[in-house]
C-alpha cells in the first residue's frame, strides 16, 4: 500500500486507452466499473479530441458481481462490435475487473468474432499507464504482424527507403507535432515514411509494417518493446536516437543514414536549427551556468539534460524520471553529469528534491510547474503528465530543428520574465515607476519568497543580523534562496553564530556564484 | 407571487414513466465527492482505499492541484495487499499513521472505500473503529464508500455525511437543519434570510469544521439543499428529525418555495416572508430575465450526472421559458424529488443510462443546447451541437436568490459564444 498524494502516471489500461485513441478501427471493450469512464476526458478536454476515446465500458455494479459480469463482457464486446465495425478488438480488464476475474480476453476470444480480438492482461496492481500502452501496442502489433517471418519486398533500385515511425501517442507529448518535423526530417534526407504507428493508424496498416526497411522508435517507454520484437523476429532493424536538440538530431539523421544507406550530409549542413547561434548571441551569456533541475518521464528527462549541458550551457542539479522502465537508462545518464539520478514516483519526494537542489529553472511535467510555481523558481514544461495549455494550437514541436527552436524559446522565455521581474523590483522604489509602471502595465505583486522546504533548523543554528539580513535582499530573488542556503552552510561549518555581511561575501567568494 | 402556493402545471412529470436503462454510464463514481468535500470541511482528511484507477479519477476531476499536499489522497493497494488480509490491515494502519504524524492539522479522517477495497472485502468501518480507539480524543476516522460499484457520482457525498450522523450531537430543541453541500457564501445569504425569518437556530451539514457537527433531535427539521442525499435523510430521520419536503433553491420559484417550506414549518407568518425575500427575489427576476431572450423556447437534453437534473431542468423550463426533450438522471429518488416532479413540466424522464442509446436519442432530437459530462462534450460540439458541460453546475455557487442568474447564465452562455464566433 503506498501513500499516494498525485500520481504521474495513470493505471495501465489508460495506457491502453492511448493506444486505442491514437489509432482508427480500433475499439478497446474495458470491463470496468462506472467511474473509470472520466479516463475519457483527459483525450477530450486535454487533448481536445473531437472524437470519444474509442472504448466501451461493461459498468458493471455490485449487485452483478458473482453473477452477471461474465454476461456484461459477452454483450458489451458483441454491442461494440455491432456498433463499431473495428478492424481490430482490443479486451481487457480494470483494476477492477482484474479481481474479479472474468477472464475478459479469453471470453471475447471464444466469441469468434470475424475480426482479430487481442486480449490484454495488464497486471494494474504493479504496473502503470505508460508500460500498460507500451504491452498494448506490442500485442496488437505482434496479432496483426504474426510471429512468422515475413519476406520484405526487395527494393528495386532508385527506390527509397521506407521507415515507420513506431511510438507516438494519444497524450504523448508534442506527438502531433513531433511527427511532422520527423517526417520532414526524413523527406531531408530521402527517407519515406510508410506506417505512423499508433498515431492515426488502423490494424490494417500495421498489417503491412514488414514492408518498410526499417523502424524508428521515437518514444522507447511506448515502442522500444515492439521495435525490438520486430528487430527479432522480422530482422527490421531500428533507429533509437530520439532526435530532441540540434546535438541528438544529428545523431539520429546519421543513424538513419547508416540504416538507410543514404548520405546525409547536405542535410547535417543544412540545419535549419536556429538554436546554435541565439546560444551563441551575446544576449545569452547569462544563461551561462543556470542550474537546471529536469524531471521527466525518461525520453525527455535524457533528451533535456544534453540540451541543458551542450546547446544552452546550463548546469544540470539534478536529474530524474517517474518512469521505472527508463530508470536504467536515466541513472546511467545522470553520471555523465556528476549526478545521482531520482527515481521516483513519489511527487514529494521530487518536491524536496527540487527545493534542496535550489536550481534557477526546473524543467519537468505539470507536477514539477506546480512545484516550481510553489517555490517561485521558472519553470518549462517538456513531458507528460501535461495540461490542455501544453497542446497548444502552435506547430510546437521538440523533436528536429524546428524543436529545438522551439526549446530555446520554451526554456529561456520563463528565465526572461525572472531577469524582467529582478530589474522591475530593482526599480520599484524610483517614483517614476510608480507614477508610469512598467509596461507591464501594473508592478507585479511582491513576491513571495517561499520557505526552503529542507533547510534543517537545528538548534544553535545561525542567525541573520539586520545588515546581513538587508544585504540579502539585494541579492536577485531568484539566486537569493540558494545564497542564503549556501551562506547558512558556511556559517554553520565554520561556527559562526550571526550572519553579518561580511559572511554573506565570504561566502559568496567561497562557492562562487 | 411570493405568499401564494407554486402553481402546479397540470401537466407536471409525476406519473410520466420513467426510461429506466442499463449500459455503459459516462458518470463518475462516488469518490468525486471529495473534491467538493475537503474544501468545505477544512479540517477533514480522505484518504482513498484504492487503487491508481481511484487516485487517477480525483487527480483529473480535481483539476488544479495548486496544493502539495491536498487534504485528500489514496492509499493505493499493490500486489502484496492483494496477497492476505492481515497484511492489508496492517498497512491501512501503517499508512493511516504515517499520514495523520505528517499533518496534525486533521481533526476528522475519512477511510473511502472504492471497488477494489470493496472487492477484496477490506473492511474499512473495522479498521475506522480499530483506529478510532488508537486515536481517541485526537482525531475521529470515519468510513464510507465512494466505489462506482455501489455509488454514482454524488452519492458519494450522500454516503459521507451518512457515515458522519451517529456522531451527530443529540438535541431536544427545535432547530433547521440543511443538508447538502452548497457555497459558504450562499451558506451566508440562506442565514441572512433564515434571521429575518426570526428562524435563528439554524445548522448546515456539512459544517464547515468537521469538528462542529450540527445537533440533531426529534425537534429537527431537515431541508434539503440539493437533491442527493437519500440514505443521509434516512439516517436522519431515524435519529428522530422530521423531512420537510420543498423544491430546491435553485432559481426565483424553488429558492422561493423553500423558504416558504421552511417560514412554515417554524410558524412564520407569510407577510413576514414576502417582505423578507421581496428585495432579492426581485434582484434574482431582474438578473434571469436578462438570460431569457436567449433561452426562450430552447430544446435541452440532459444526459444523466449529479442527480441536479431534474431541479434544474424544472428551473430552466418554469423561469426561462426552455423546453426539456429529455431528462436523464443517474438516479431517481422520488422521495427526494417529489415536490420537484409535480412542478417539472412534462418531458421524457430516464434514469440510469446506456450510452450509445441516449446518444442515439440526442443526435435524433437536435436539441439545441446539450448538457452533458466532459467526456462526450468537445465530441459533440465538434458535431455541431452545443453543450454545456455538467460538472461545473456541482462546482459552482448556483443555489438562492442572488446566484439564480449566473445559474441561468451558465446555459446562456454557449448559446451566446456561438452567436459571436464567425469563423
Ligand atoms: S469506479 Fe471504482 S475503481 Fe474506478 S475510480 Fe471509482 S472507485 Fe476507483
Ligand atoms: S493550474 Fe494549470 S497546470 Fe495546474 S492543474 Fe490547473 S490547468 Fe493544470
Amino acid at each position: 500500500m503506498q501513500l499516494t498524494l498525485w500520481t504521474y502516471e495513470g493505471p495501465p489500461h489508460v495506457g491502453a486507452m492511448r493506444i486505442a485513441t491514437s489509432m482508427r478501427e480500433v475499439h478497446y471493450v474495458l470491463h470496468a466499473p462506472q467511474g473509470d469512464t472520466y479516463a475519457d476526458l483527459l483525450f477530450t478536454m486535454i487533448e481536445r479530441r473531437d472524437k470519444r476515446p474509442p472504448v466501451t465500458y461493461t459498468t458493471f455494479q455490485a449487485r452483478d458481481l458473482g453473477g452477471d459480469t461474465a454476461n456484461l463482457v459477452v454483450s458489451a464486446v458483441r454491442d461494440a462490435y455491432e456498433r463499431f465495425k473495428p478492424q481490430a478488438l482490443l479486451v481487457g480488464d480494470s483494476c477492477t475487473a482484474e479481481l474479479i476475474q472474468d477472464q475478459s480476453g479469453a471470453l471475447a476470444m471464444g466469441m469468434n468474432l470475424p475480426v482479430p480480438v487481442v486480449p490484454l492482461e495488464l497486471p494494474a496492481y504493479s504496473k502503470k499507464e505508460n508500460w500498460g500502452a507500451s504491452e498494448t501496442f506490442y500485442h496488437l502489433v505482434r496479432a496483426m504482424v504474426g510471429s512468422a517471418k515475413r519476406e520484405r519486398p526487395q527494393r528495386s533500385a532508385g527506390q527509397r527507403p521506407k521507415a515507420n515511425l513506431l511510438g507516438p501517442t494519444a497524450l504523448g507529448f508534442r506527438s502531433r507535432d513531433d511527427v511532422r518535423e520527423v517526417r520532414a526530417l526524413l523527406e531531408s534526407v530521402g527517407v519515406d515514411v510508410h506506417v505512423v504507428a499508433p498515431w492515426d493508424a488502423t490494424p490494417a496498416q500495421l498489417q503491412s509494417l514488414t514492408d518498410a526497411d526499417f523502424n524508428i522508435c521515437l518514444y522507447p517507454e511506448i515502442a522500444l518493446t515492439t521495435a525490438s520484437w520486430l528487430q527479432r523476429t522480422q530482422g527490421m532493424p531500428f533507429v533509437k536516437t530520439v532526435p530532441i536538440g540540434v546535438g541528438a538530431t544529428r545523431d539520429f539523421l546519421t543513424e538513419v543514414g547508416q540504416l538507410a544507406g543514404v548520405d546525409v550530409s547536405d542535410a547535417l549542413d543544412a540545419a535549419q536549427s536556429r538554436l546554435p547561434w541565439y546560444s551563441r548571441s551575446v544576449d545569452s551569456t547569462y544563461l551561462t551556468g543556470k542550474r537546471v533541475f529536469i524531471f521527466a518521464d525518461g525520453t525527455h528527462a535524457i533528451a533535456a539534460a544534453r540540451i541543458a549541458r551542450d546547446e544552452l550551457g546550463f548546469t544540470v542539479v539534478g536529474l530524474g524520471t517517474y518512469s521505472r522502465e527508463m530508470a536504467r537508462d536515466v541513472r546511467e545518464a545522470a553520471q555523465q553529469y556528476g549526478l545521482e539520478a531520482l527515481i521516483s514516483d513519489d511527487y514529494l519526494e521530487v518536491e524536496a528534491a527540487i527545493a534542496a537542489a535550489a536550481p534557477e529553472l526546473v524543467l519537468g511535467s505539470q507536477m514539477e510547474r506546480h512545484i516550481a510555481k510553489r517555490l517561485g523558481v521558472p519553470c518549462a514544461v517538456i513531458s507528460g503528465p501535461f495540461h490542455v495549455q501544453d497542446v497548444p494550437a502552435r506547430h510546437s514541436p521538440q523533436m528536429g530543428w524546428e524543436g529545438a527552436n522551439v526549446i530555446f524559446d520554451a526554456w529561456v522565455h520563463p528565465l526572461m520574465m525572472g531577469l524582467e521581474e529582478h530589474l522591475i523590483g530593482m526599480f520599484r522604489e524610483d517614483f517614476e515607476f510608480g507614477e508610469h509602471g512598467s509596461h507591464h502595465g501594473k508592478a507585479p505583486a511582491k513576491r513571495q519568497e517561499p520557505e526552503p522546504l529542507l533547510v534543517a533548523v537545528a538548534a544553535g543554528a545561525p542567525a541573520w543580523t539586520a545588515d546581513g539580513e538587508k544585504e540579502l535582499k539585494k541579492i536577485p530573488f531568484f539566486v537569493r534562496k540558494k545564497a542564503r542556503m549556501n551562506t547558512e552552510k558556511f556559517a554553520v561549518e565554520r561556527g559562526i553564530a550571526q550572519i553579518g555581511v561580511d559572511t554573506l561575501y565570504e561566502a559568496k567568494a567561497h562557492y562562487g556564484k | 407571487m411570493t405568499g401564494t402556493a407554486l402553481p402546479v402545471v397540470d401537466t407536471g412529470c409525476r406519473d410520466v414513466p420513467v426510461l429506466k436503462e442499463r449500459g455503459q454510464r459516462e458518470v463518475f463514481c462516488g469518490l468525486t465527492g471529495i473534491v467538493w468535500l475537503h474544501r468545505k470541511m477544512q479540517d477533514a482528511f480522505f484518504l482513498v482505499v484504492g487503487s491508481r484507477t481511484c487516485a487517477h479519477l480525483i487527480q483529473s476531476a480535481a483539476g488544479v492541484m495548486i496544493f502539495a499536499e491536498p487534504r485528500f489522497a489514496t492509499a493505493i493497494l499493490g500486489d502484496r495487499d492483494l496477497a492476505g488480509m492481515a497484511d492489508c490491515n496492517e498497512e491501512l494502519d501503517r499508512v493511516v499513521r504515517q499520514l495523520l504524524s505528517r499533518r496534525p492539522d486533521i481533526t476528522t479522517l475519512f477511510l473511502v472505500g472504492s471497488c477494489p477495497s470493496e472487492v477484496i472485502k477490506l473492511d474499512l468501518a473495522k479498521a475506522s473503529q480499530r483506529l478510532a480507539v488508537e486515536y481517541v480524543g485526537k482525531v475521529r476516522i470515519l468510513s464510507y464508500s465512494g466505489s462506482g460499484i455501489e455509488t454514482t457520482f454524488t452519492q458519494g457525498e450522500d454516503a459521507c455525511l451518512k457515515a458522519m450522523v451517529p456522531a451527530l450531537p443529540e438535541t431536544q430543541e427545535q432547530n433547521l437543519l440543511v443538508c447538502g453541500t452548497i457555497a459558504d457564501v450562499v451558506e451566508d445569504q440562506f442565514t441572512r434570510l433564515f434571521r429575518e425569518l426570526g428562524i435563528t437556530n439554524v445548522q448546515y451539514f456539512p459544517p464547515r469544521r468537521a469538528t462542529q457537527l450540527p445537533p440533531i433531535g426529534p425537534n429537527t427539521k431537515l431541508l434539503l439543499a440539493q437533491p442527493f442525499l437519500n440514505e443521509t435523510v434516512r439516517a436522519l430521520q431515524a435519529r428522530g428529525a422530521t423531512l420537510l419536503s420543498a423544491p430546491y433553491p435553485l432559481g426565483v420559484e424553488g429558492t422561493t418555495a423553500w423558504l416558504r417550506t421552511a417560514a412554515d414549518a417554524f410558524g412564520v407568518a407569510p407577510e413576514r416572508l414576502a417582505s423578507a425575500i421581496a428585495a432579492p427575489a426581485q434582484r434574482a427576476r431582474t438578473a434571469i430575465a436578462r438570460y431569457k431572450p436567449a433561452l426562450e423556447g430552447k430544446r435541452m437534453f440532459w444526459f444523466p450526472d449529479s442527480q441536479l437534473e431534474i431541479p434544474l431542468a424544472r428551473f430552466l423550463a418554469r423561469e426561462l421559458g426552455v423546453e426539456n426533450i429529455e431528462v436523464g438522471t443517474p438516479y431517481l429518488d422520488k422521495l427526494l424529488v417529489d415536490a420537484e416532479l409535480d412542478l417539472l413540466p412534462r418531458t421524457a424522464l430516464s434514469e440510469g443510462q446506456d450510452v450509445e442509446k441516449q446518444l442515439d436519442r440526442c443526435k435524433a432530437a437536435a436539441p439545441d443546447l446539450t448538457v452533458c459530462g466532459l467526456g462526450l462534450a468537445n465530441p459533440l460540439e465538434a458535431e455541431g451541437m452545443r453543450t454545456k458541460w455538467s460538472i461545473e453546475l456541482v462546482f459552482s455557487p448556483i443555489h438562492g436568490f442572488d446566484q439564480a442568474g449566473d445559474l441561468a447564465e451558465l446555459f446562456a452562455r454557449p448559446l451566446d459564444r456561438v452567436g459571436r464566433l464567425k469563423v
